[in-house]
């Protein structure tokens, strides 16, 4: 399993150096920082994809939340940067690393062929739908882009501006506060798990249930 | 750059992330999965409001989208730890216990 692995990443850091001298090339300083951001998306997330180690895909979508943090940088929306890098790169997968360490490895689920047919796979469906948008779309070509509206006094504003989005925010709030609350509840083991559990050790839940079935089914 | 720029990465992130959900035998990478397709959601939100010049609808689109991806994510690892506490397994295909 080294072949693969070493071909991978040589293919991938070949790409990278192309895609930068491309982007330095066609536009100068942007265009190389948008070639980084984009090898930071890209990479991570093909690189999430091949990992057999769940713990180093993991830590690969950091590239890729970086990396779209870079490009809402590049889009003028520093606030929505700066909340992505908190949420994502400081929550979202803190949160899944824990659920990385909560369930147990398993480093041979990870098949090349599947993942290869797959990738091939989904390639040609997007590809399609991406060709057939591109030939229906009008490019409107915007040859002065205004200032970018992303300065925080203006999204808080927004936020609490009655007549913009303060429903939703509050509803945002709302949604929060109950799902964490729900998972919370959810994830507990609850009191007459643990007794159970002393009684009769390791006998997963499946199993009970296939039993009582069977018992079910005798009795018929 | 273009607008098509931000689209084609917008793409290729949305493909990478079937692929993850599809071709991996893991529910954690189904989450991720889930996480690269709400990002390449995000991509194009902000995008489409830079180029269009509308003030603040595309980010705020992608503040929301953030929001319900931080609950979902806490919801789904609650429901992950259940089905493991249960079936002892976290791949998709074994928790079958409503098939017959």
């Amino acid at each position: 399993m080294k072949a693969p692995s070493t071909i991978f990443y040589a293919l991938l850091g070949l790409g990278s150096l192309a895609g930068l001298a491309l982007g330095l090339a066609s536009a100068g300083t942007h265009g190389l920082l948008f070639a980084l951001f984009t090898i930071l998306v890209v990479g991570g997330s093909l690189m999430c994809v091949f990992e057999p180690s769940v713990v180093r895909s993991a830590f690969c979508l950091v590239g890729t939340f970086g990396g779209t943090a870079g490009l809402f940088l590049l889009l003028g929306a520093d606030f929505l940067a700066m909340s992505q890098l908190l949420i994502y790169v400081g929550g979202i997968l803190a949160l899944l690393l824990f659920g990385v360490m909560l369930t147990p490895p398993d480093l041979s689920e990870r098949r090349l062929p599947r993942v290869l047919g797959g990738l091939a796979a989904v390639g040609v469906i997007v590809a399609f739908f991406v060709g057939k948008v591109a030939g229906v779309a009008r490019w409107v070509q915007t040859p002065q882009l205004k200032a970018p509206v992303s300065r925080t006094e203006e999204i808080g504003v927004g936020f609490l501006a009655a007549n913009e989005y303060m429903i939703a925010f509050e509803l945002a709030a709302v949604v929060l506060t109950v799902a964490l609350v729900a998972a919370v509840y959810i994830a507990r083991r609850r009191k007459e798990d643990l007794t159970e559990n002393e009684d009769r050790p390791s006998e997963p839940f499946a199993a009970q249930v296939s039993q009582v079935s069977q018992a079910h089914a005798e009795s018929h | 750059m273009a607008l098509s720029a931000y689209i084609a990465v917008s793409a290729v992130l949305f493909a990478l992330g079937i692929v993850c959900i599809v071709t991996r035998r893991n529910i954690i990478y189904v989450l991720m999965g889930i996480e690269m397709i709400l990002n390449a959601a995000n991509i194009n939100f902000v995008a489409f409001a830079r180029f269009n010049g509308d003030g603040l609808d595309g980010q705020m689109m992608a503040i929301f989208v953030i929001i319900l991806a931080a609950a979902e994510a806490a919801v789904a690892l609650a429901i992950v730890l259940n089905v493991f506490h249960l079936f002892e397994t976290v791949k998709p295909s074994e928790v079958d216990l409503m098939r017959d």
